[in-house]
């Protein structure tokens, strides 16, 4: 017998489960995943999606600007890069290279990032209101590695895709994409560490500043 | 890892001796207690949300193996090679046959508590590779060539003094005192090793079922290096971590990351569901699980069965006044505190760690804390009685038990033999009425003294008063 059906034998032993292999129980296991059930949410309420994403945001430690539409977005981005005197040539989304980058003065390539890219700009496939987090999905033209390498990460974020809670994101993620992509990644706030003497120190080995242009 | 949990006793008058440790356990011990409390009261329907996640790892476990299967199918659909592994050796075994296959030389590795439990760094070095740890306690570690201390701060009991040491000695470099600057520092040495190895390792926080999916929670960004630059991307993780839905996901992870650092999410919660996709410009080539049993599965039908449930929050463990004074060296294994006291005789054999479900006051602080609502005290007492009855305890303490059930199951002789104690306990006393030395029993007044019985037994005193 292989590793694999050993294991399987013994767990189903040890849960008093006849035979070697799932049977009738395989079924009830698929009938709870299809129905999909939802857990107990906490009970705090808040008004406002875009206000609770905006202020949980900031709590993490990001920064974050509000622009009525998406053409504001590069002065924005531009205004940020500039206040913080960071350089104003990034590494962007393929989704995102028909911006008016240039307009705004600013020098943007649509690829993946390498390890010596400093400002990354993306976008979020969602963020949710309850955490103050952003949902990326990776894929061509979503490198997962834009949001990761760079020492100061710029997130894009639709308003109307902010949603209360976590549930709500895989939610959207079924309806418009099936399957999830290579990597799902939640980003809430600048990388950190408190591995030395339990102080939190923002900036490990992701990004240092995580800045948040809501949109719309 | 080097197992040294027979010798708890020992390590445990090591680690009580040594100022540095004490020092540094007093002074950082407290503050996940702190973040925690604060985060929690964020949540007002806490227990509903315990109660739903307990009931979720339950169903997890209680089906086991349909949802192991059903994850593997979905994992293979999307091209991840699914390994089992009965043995921590079978771990290693597997890890060193796929990195050789592929002519690995370097590995960057996000932090994995199972493969701390195969001492895989050691078998890899053995093989002629280079596996790199990159979660800065684990770092550091790594340079120190010492065990974690705890799943989630490795380094909880090393001082910024003792890190700038290592870091200047380790890289050349001027030593520093500043956190940042020695953080900066770490991610400046490691940044070439993610840019250039050949495989990753990650461990996995959860499985999920629907989607064949490894989720890790983490706060650095290590752990999405390693799982996204390599061309090789392994994960190691235990079969019980598998949860069925997305959505149970979504409960669970609320109390974990608020259960462990304070946090009402981590900065980083990444799902990795195979290798790169067809036009991906980033990502793995080769996606791997390996599963491991290790021990896991004997503890199902058992009592045993609900500390499968954990989470490795390490609340348990923070709050515990047992680790806070001896740190987690000296559970002397990968799991300390009282999760430790359960799983690691569980897993190595009771014999050989005998005496970790002792070191408990069983003041059920761990049970109180712990989000999916493992009765570690109550456990810790099914192995106490396992171990009496298998007559594995010295034979002293056998015969004092013996002795014990013989006095309290016969009420006249329990009577008359405490009525003789207190009275003599009374005189040995003296005119300050403390005993300073109970012959047998030296353990208990070696660091304190212990108040001498007013002289009258419970029964006398209540009978008087009721008269």
């Amino acid at each position: 017998m292989s590793a694999r059906d050993n294991i399987l034998a013994r767990v189903r032993k040890g849960l008093g489960l006849p035979g070697n292999i799932p049977g009738a129980e395989r079924d009830k296991a698929r009938a709870y995943m299809a129905e999909q059930p939802r857990g107990p949410r906490p009970t705090y309420g808040w008004g406002d999606n875009v206000a609770r994403f905006c202020e949980r945001s900031e709590k993490l430690g990001s920064t974050v600007d509000r622009v009525a539409s998406l053409a504001e977005v590069p002065q924005a981005v531009a205004r940020y890069l500039q206040s913080k005197g960071l350089p104003v040539s990034a590494v962007a989304w393929p989704t995102l290279q028909d911006m008016p980058w240039r307009t705004a003065g600013l020098e943007v390539q649509a690829r993946a990032a390498q390890g010596s890219d400093l400002v990354g700009i993306t976008g979020a496939f969602c963020a949710v209101a309850e955490t103050g987090t952003l949902m990326l999905l990776s894929g061509e033209d979503t490198p997962a590695t834009v949001s990761l390498l760079p020492e100061t990460h710029i997130a894009l974020v639709d308003v109307t895709r902010i949603v209360p809670g976590m549930e709500e994101a895989w939610a959207l993620m079924k309806a418009e994409r099936g399957t999830p992509p290579r990597a799902v990644n939640f980003v809430s706030g600048p990388s950190r560490t408190a591995d030395i003497e339990q102080t939190i120190v923002i900036g490990a080995h992701g990004p240092y500043r995580v800045h948040v242009v809501c949109y719309g | 890892m080097l197992l040294t949990s027979s010798s708890f006793k020992r390590n445990v008058r090591r680690k009580l001796e040594d100022p540095s440790l004490q020092r540094n356990m007093k002074r950082f011990g407290g503050r996940f207690v702190e973040a925690r409390a604060a985060v929690m009261t964020e949540v007002d329907n806490l227990e509903e949300i315990r109660v739903a996640a307990a009931a979720i790892r339950d169903r997890s476990l209680a089906n086991l193996d349909s949802y192991l299967v059903e994850f593997e199918a979905q994992a293979q659909a999307r091209g991840t090679q699914v390994h089992w592994a009965e043995t921590a050796q079978d771990v290693n075994r597997i890890l060193i046959e796929i990195a050789r296959t592929n002519g690995v030389r370097k590995i960057v590795k996000s932090k994995s508590m199972v493969s701390e439990e195969s001492g895989l760094n050691d078998a890899v070095a053995a093989a002629g590779m280079q596996a790199i740890e990159t979660d800065l306690g684990e770092y550091i570690l790594q340079l120190a060539e010492e065990p974690p201390s705890h799943i989630i701060a490795p380094a909880i009991h090393k001082s910024v003094e003792e890190v700038a040491e290592l870091f200047s000695e380790k890289h050349h470099t001027p030593r520093q005192t500043d956190i940042p600057a020695l953080c900066r520092e770490a991610r400046e040495q490691l940044r070439p090793h993610f840019l250039s190895a050949d495989m990753g390792i990650s461990g996995g926080n959860f499985l999920i079922a629907e989607t064949g999916s490894v989720v890790i929670v983490t706060n650095e960004g290590n752990g999405r290096m390693v799982t996204t630059l390599p061309r090789i991307h392994v994960a190691i993780t235990g079969i019980e971590k598998v949860l069925p839905t997305l959505n149970d996901f979504s409960t669970v992870v609320r109390l974990l990351t608020r259960s462990a650092t304070g946090q009402s999410i981590t900065n980083y919660v990444s799902m990795l569901t195979g290798p790169r996709q067809e036009g991906d410009h980033d990502g793995p080539e080769q996606s791997h699980i390996i599963l491991v049993d290790s021990g896991r599965s004997r503890l199902l039908g058992t009592e045993l069965q609900q500390a499968l449930r954990c989470i490795r929050c390490g609340a348990c463990m923070n709050h515990c006044p047992v680790y806070q004074n001896i740190g987690g060296h000296a559970y002397g294994w990968v799991y300390p505190g009282p999760i430790g006291a359960v799983l690691t005789p569980s897993y190595v054999g009771l014999e050989n760690a005998l005496d970790l479900p002792q070191a408990s006051t069983l003041c059920g602080a761990c049970q109180v804390v712990c989000p999916v609502k493992i009765p570690l005290p109550e456990l810790m007492r099914v192995l106490r009685e396992k171990s009496f009855s298998q007559g594995l305890r010295p034979w002293h303490e056998r015969w004092s038990i013996v002795l014990w059930r013989t006095a309290a199951s016969h009420p006249r002789l329990y009577a008359g033999l405490t009525r003789l104690a207190v009275r003599l306990l009374r005189r040995l006393g003296g005119k300050d009425r403390l005993l300073h030395r109970l012959p047998g029993l030296d353990g208990w007044t070696e660091g304190r003294d212990m108040p001498a019985p007013s002289g009258q037994t419970f029964r006398e005193l209540y009978r008087k008063r009721k008269s």
